[in-house]
């Protein structure tokens, strides 16, 4: 996973809500079994329509988009799909929880901002098109001035800013694992159910 | 110890590391073709090995076809073939179709006893939190995580808030607890239940069967929440009590002992309290393009001009122009192309029951598509030796294999463009049963009572 300290880039603008997974990727492209070559189907219904916003921002490196964005679906291909367009961020006022949790995993920053903090953001974008996203200042930055601090628990930010291993993290504590298992039984065996 | 919520203990009992976020030990995790084969190649790719493989198992469920024959789609059939080479070389237990075993990965869970109180459950999937009708703490994941899981049988977690879902009241006669969870995700919204897990409680859920309580939880993600769970009773020993993973002998009488701890303490508290009486409750169907868009079956289609709130309004209006209905039409005046029975949110055997009386000695309306999909192979054949499939295809029914089906289409059960569907499943965002299809949601009595009528229509006033 590539690390990302901070983006700069234009942002697409998507003004609505509850926009979910199966929207961001439909279910037909779920089939492959690669990890990488989705972008070309991101928003794949909605492209069909001239008039879908994403066309107006060819190139943009951040999204803002509406409330619980990246609901339903657990599909990390909602994730893989953005990033692999050519996003970097996602700015929202909250999303779904699985996405939010796929996109750290995929190096796509999820960033959460209240509603009418993103309001600020509104006029100075329409004037200049251009925002940078700093995951190690925690800051929205807009070059005319406006700045908007945001929350990233360290967990994720280490995760984005460093493109770790969350695995090899979590090996760290394999002796902790260990102690784990030792002290709690198993609950089930699947291999000896009967066939 | 300090009084504590059924999440708490469950969530206590599984940190392997306290933090922000936890390490959480994972007890059961439940694999598919679709959100396995990226998380299988990063485990080849670093040479890790499956952590625990008798805490892991896979199944077919998602693309796979519901008519006899083979996997005529190369895409789903290399998906599939990936699927059991992995387990394979990994070393995982397959239920593969044609096994007997197979199904939906929410009902085999279950249905093989693997599902226990006290759990932690998780798959890429979900709808994993169909799991916590019995009292586990099960989520649905992504890919990365899944790959995280096979690795090390642990995930990070930041600790969730809870909420307690409370019912109160009795539920009428011949209403279900679909209704019961439509209702009130149409109350909770579809993101007001985000960052937190649900405990479903109240006299109207302890009256449900362990089926009906499932179906409860499975739809927990369409309120956002990240799990839902019910504290294990008596209803949940006699259902799991004789299934094949079930403990045995001594152990099942410890296992009784630890399981019957499982429930909030007195005085514990949640984050967040929803109440939600079903005393007048009347069968709901969804009317718009996500769970939350829902209303009762006397009900009309809504007036995007009642909305003050302008982002509710543009949302309304959007979905209508793709549902195409407009606003003020009767519910029950809404005609229908399709019924699709199925899913993992209703087609186990008494999802099948219920819908079986409803359709028994009449037809399916003329011009009216409608299908059975068991969740299982088990399912399907239990409700074969109960007479079930000859009542769905007498009344023209056409009787499937198991699997996720038009829940998804990801198989080629799909919705053509513009067609309308009566479903049991759980979403009914754009496009999700095929493009441009139209989906409404409602229990599978409802959905059976529309397929007779070719429209939506009150299943007790069914002539």
């Amino acid at each position: 996973m590539r690390p990302l300290r901070s983006a700069t880039g234009s942002v697409a603008l998507l003004d609505r809500g509850d926009v979910d997974t199966d929207q961001i990727i439909p279910k037909q492209f779920l089939k492959r079994i690669e990890r990488t070559g989705y972008g070309e189907f991101l928003f794949f219904d909605w492209m069909k329509d001239p008039e879908f916003e994403l066309h107006r921002y060819p190139g943009a490196a951040i999204l803002l988009a509406g409330p619980n964005f990246g609901c339903g679906s657990s599909r990390e291909h909602a994730a893989w799909a953005l990033e692999d367009y050519g996003f970097r961020v996602v700015i929202a006022p909250s999303f779904g929880d699985i996405f939010r949790t796929n996109a750290v995993n995929t190096g796509l920053a999820p960033i959460a901002v209240p509603a009418d903090q993103i309001a600020l953001l509104r006029e100075p974008l329409a004037a200049r098109n251009e925002l940078t996203v700093d995951l190690e200042a925690l800051e929205i930055r807009h070059p005319d001035g406006v700045r908007i601090a945001f929350h990233l628990d360290a967990h994720a930010q280490e995760t984005l800013v460093q493109g770790l291993d969350d695995i090899a993290r979590t090996l760290r504590l394999e002796t902790e694992i260990d102690a784990y298992e030792a002290a709690n039984c198993r609950r089930v065996d699947i291999k000896a159910l009967p066939a | 110890m300090s009084v504590r919520t059924l999440f708490r203990k469950v969530w206590d009992a599984h940190v392997v590391s306290d933090g922000d976020p936890a390490l959480l030990y994972v007890d059961l995790h439940l694999v598919h073709e679709v959100t396995s084969p990226q998380a299988f190649d990063g485990l080849r790719a670093k040479g890790r090995p499956v952590r625990r493989t008798e805490l892991t198992v896979a199944t077919m469920d998602h693309n796979v076809p519901t008519v006899d024959g083979p996997v005529t789609d190369p895409l789903a059939r290399a998906q599939l073939d990936a699927l059991r080479h992995n387990c394979d070389e990994f070393g995982v237990r397959l239920f593969a179709t044609g096994s007997g075993r197979e199904g939906i990965v929410h009902v085999i869970g279950p249905e093989l006893g693997l599902s226990q109180p006290g759990m932690t459950i998780v798959c890429g999937d979900s709808h994993t939190s169909t799991h916590g009708a019995l009292g586990a703490l099960a989520f649905g994941i992504g890919t990365s995580e899944v790959e995280h899981v096979l690795a090390t049988q642990t995930l990070p977690q930041a600790r969730p808030k809870t909420m307690n879902v409370a019912f109160t009241g009795a539920l009428p006669f011949g209403l279900s607890a679909k209704d019961m969870v439509l209702d009130a995700i149409g109350r909770i919204g579809i993101a007001g239940g985000q960052g937190h897990v649900i405990e479903y409680t109240g006299e109207p859920l302890r009256a449900l069967s362990m089926e009906g309580r499932m179906t409860i939880c499975n739809m927990s993600i369409e309120a956002g929440a990240r799990a839902g769970m019910v504290a294990p009773d008596d209803t949940t020993f006699a259902y799991l009590e004789g299934r094949p993973a079930a403990p045995t002998g001594a152990d099942w009488e410890r296992a009784l002992d630890a399981w019957r701890a499982l429930r909030t303490d007195d005085g514990a508290e949640f984050d967040e309290t929803v109440v939600v009486d079903v005393g007048a409750l009347k069968p709901q169907v969804t009317w718009g393009t996500n769970p939350g868009m829902v209303a009762p079956v006397d009900g009309v289609v809504p007036d995007p001009g009642d909305y003050s709130d302008p982002e509710q309004r543009s949302a309304v209006e959007r979905a209508l122009r793709y549902m195409d209905l407009a606003p003020g039409t009767p519910l029950v005046d809404v005609r229908i192309d399709r019924v699709f029975i199925g899913s993992c949110t209703n087609a186990r055997i008494e999802d099948l029951r219920t819908a079986a009386q409803v359709v028994a000695g009449r037809r399916v309306a003329a011009g009216v598509q409608a299908m059975v999909v068991p969740g299982s192979a088990r399912v399907k054949q239990q409700a074969e030796e109960e007479g079930l499939r000859e009542v769905f295809e007498s009344a023209g029914f056409e009787w499937r294999r198991a699997g996720c089906s038009m829940c998804l289409g990801m198989n080629p059960d799909v919705l053509a463009p513009g067609e309308r569907c009566a479903s049991t499943s759980n979403r009914n965002f754009e496009g999700r049963q095929g493009a441009g299809g139209r989906t409404h949601l409602l229990s599978p009595a409802m959905a059976a009572a529309a397929a007779v009528a070719g429209h939506f229509t009150d299943v007790r006033e069914l002539a």
